[in-house]
């Protein structure tokens, strides 16, 4: 006879334990129906750009098919060092202080296993990307999460950073501008926060993957910050501002010793990062600047687009300022975030993702990714108003298209902004 | 002012109210720059691009290579402006290097572009000599690909 293996029981019950992610949970349901408009999608619409396509073709004619240095080319290392330098004003030397990475991912997996001993505590603002506390969770780490909210327009604070320091707390995560709200940082805020990062001891990981997708104000590296070079990992990649999300391209950057002890992990895990994608990111640093603003205008138009119709829709929504997100409020609808999702999808199949997919702290909201074609959009935002129209149980018709306000009657704009209940 | 015309380059159906919706400005300023903008013919028209092949059309183009002899005080232009006045003539360019202007004609059948060069062009005053490529197949338009292949091709969701 034989024994039948159990695998369920061979994993190992810290994987066991992460709970399934909330975007992926959706999957299924989307690939049964016909006829959606995904906003659910967290990567640009636009293919990348022709000219780093190319560079990569012609990469593959020449016979670039072999690995690269652990580290990475060094060439893409010092254009990366150039770019951060001029962008920043902060110098990283490109031969032991940049490491390439396969996307932001893997920076993020390696600062944490190369950070966390077991018990150490993590300082996650939330709601934010789904990786951080599996990540920080399966290095051993404790995620300890710092609420955020949109009173604040969703910025983290001083005050909340320092009410959650403890004696184990070792590594604080910055992510601005923030997937999933859209929210950027000011830089008041990050100057306090960095003080007590200096006074306290904290290590700073700030994923900064979409730092080139602000549209108001400019971004501040966390890196440039008095005192804040020498204790923050700088996490930044190509996926979003080159719209090479498929390829796996992104970096790490910080003190040499760290570095070098995060290369020990890459070099026995990844070896290094696909050539191609090497080779892609290098064309798209020395000559993609130009096809990268004109995305960058197109998502700022399609984000004004976007707050004009929730405005004429009635669902409450705090100024997105970076990113690809809105982050509206549903709470009017009656629903939660998960309901919402559901039922919009079902009803007028309009793909979110529920806010509470990114943390507790998201219930309530639903993310709406605007890397889709306007004409999307709206359709989109046209099924998303009847669906509220239908949840307020208003008679009045309400005929919109995105742009044009004036085409509202004032009384039946007033009669759907938040609080009127059903 | 610029973004407004690049918009409007993009797409011609976009309405004032729209694109001040983009760029965040006010739909009056919007109709207002448009409306001056086409009173003093920066905006010289709206225009449809069209795939005629879809239709089965058998409209044939040509690009035309010719050589003039430029004259005292009008240099080109006022060959050009010969040219240009004919219907048939899609656009003139004056070019630099082997020949001075790119003409494109569009005509019903081979023979009436044919026609066309040998009797009206090739035969007017100051113009030297003339060189006629038919288009065999038209691939991108106005910055269009006219058979573009690449669809959306991400996943209905990921992070
Ligand atoms: C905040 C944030 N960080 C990192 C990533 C992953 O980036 P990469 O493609 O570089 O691994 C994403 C992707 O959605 C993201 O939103």
């Amino acid at each position: 006879m034989t024994l039948k293996t159990n695998w369920a029981d061979m994993v190992n019950p810290t994987v066991r334990d992460i709970p399934p992610s909330g975007i992926r949970r959706f999957f299924d349901l989307v690939t049964e129906v016909k006829g959606v408009i995904s906003l659910g999608v967290g990567e640009p619409d636009f293919v990348t750009p022709w000219h780093i396509r190319e560079a990569c073709l012609y990469s593959l004619e020449k016979g670039y098919t072999m690995y690269t240095s652990n580290h990475g080319m060094l060439e893409l290392r010092e254009e990366i060092a150039r770019d951060i330098h001029n962008t920043y004003k902060v110098n990283y030397n490109p031969r032991n202080e940049i490491l390439i990475t396969t996307g932001v991912s893997e920076g993020l997996d390696l600062a944490m296993r190369t950070l966390l001993c077991r018990g150490d505590e993590v300082l996650i603002p939330e709601p934010s990307y789904v990786s951080y506390a599996p990540c920080a969770t399966l290095a051993g780490g404790k995620p300890v999460y710092l609420k955020t909210s949109v009173e604040n327009g969703f910025q983290l604070t001083a005050d909340l950073v320092e009410k959650a320091i403890t004696p184990r707390t070792k590594v604080l995560l910055l992510s601005y501008p923030n997937n999933p709200t859209g929210a950027t940082i000011d830089r008041k805020h990050l100057l306090e926060i960095a003080e007590i990062a200096v006074a306290r001891n904290l290590i700073v990981v700030s994923d900064e993957i979409y730092d080139k997708l602000t549209y108001v104000g400019e971004h501040t590296c966390v890196s440039s910050l008095p005192g804040m070079r020498e204790r923050t990992i700088l996490l930044n990649g190509f996926s979003k501002a080159y719209a090479m999300t498929g390829w796996r391209a992104g970096y790490a950057a910080g003190n040499s010793d760290f570095i070098s002890a995060m290369t020990k992990i890459h070099q026995y895990t990844m070896l290094c990062a696909p050539i191609t994608a090497q080779i892609a990111a290098l064309e798209a640093l020395r000559n993609g600047r130009s096809e990268m603003r004109k995305m960058i205008a197109q998502f700022n138009r399609r984000r004004r687009l976007v707050m004009d119709a929730l405005r004429e829709i009635g669902l409450p929504c705090f100024e997105p300022r970076g990113a690809f997100y809105a982050f509206p409020e549903i709470s009017s609808a009656g629903l939660t975030s998960d309901e919402f999702a559901k039922q919009l999808l079902k009803e007028e199949k309009v793909l979110v993702v529920p806010g509470n997919a990114f943390g507790e702290q998201g219930e309530g909201f639903v993310r709406c990714a605007y890397a889709a074609s306007e004409a999307d959009l709206n359709e989109a935002f046209r099924r998303i108003g009847s669906f509220i129209k239908r949840r307020l149980g208003r008679r009045k018709v309400l005929t919109f298209t995105i742009g044009k306000p004036e085409q509202i009657p004032e009384q039946t704009r007033e009669g759907l902004v938040v609080g009127s209940s059903q | 002012m610029k973004e407004i015309l690049e918009l409007l380059e993009s797409d011609a159906m976009l309405t004032p109210g729209r694109i001040a919706a983009m760029l965040g400005r006010d739909e009056e300023e919007v109709a207002g720059i448009i409306k001056e903008m086409e009173n003093n013919k920066t905006i010289m028209g709206y225009f449809t691009l069209v795939n005629w092949d879809k239709l089965g059309s058998e409209k044939v183009n040509a690009l035309i290579e010719v050589k003039i002899s430029p004259q005292r005080d009008v240099g080109f232009d006022a060959v050009a402006e010969r040219i240009y006045r004919f219907p048939e003539v899609r656009s003139v360019m004056l070019m630099s290097g082997a020949y001075d202007l790119a003409v494109m004609i569009e005509g019903d059948t081979m023979k009436e572009v044919a026609h066309f060069v040998s009797f009206k062009l090739a035969s007017m005053e100051y113009v030297l000599s003339t060189a006629t490529h038919f288009v065999l197949k038209t691939y991108k338009q106005h910055g269009t690909i006219l058979n573009d292949g690449e669809e959306d091709r991400r996943q209905v969701i990921v992070p």
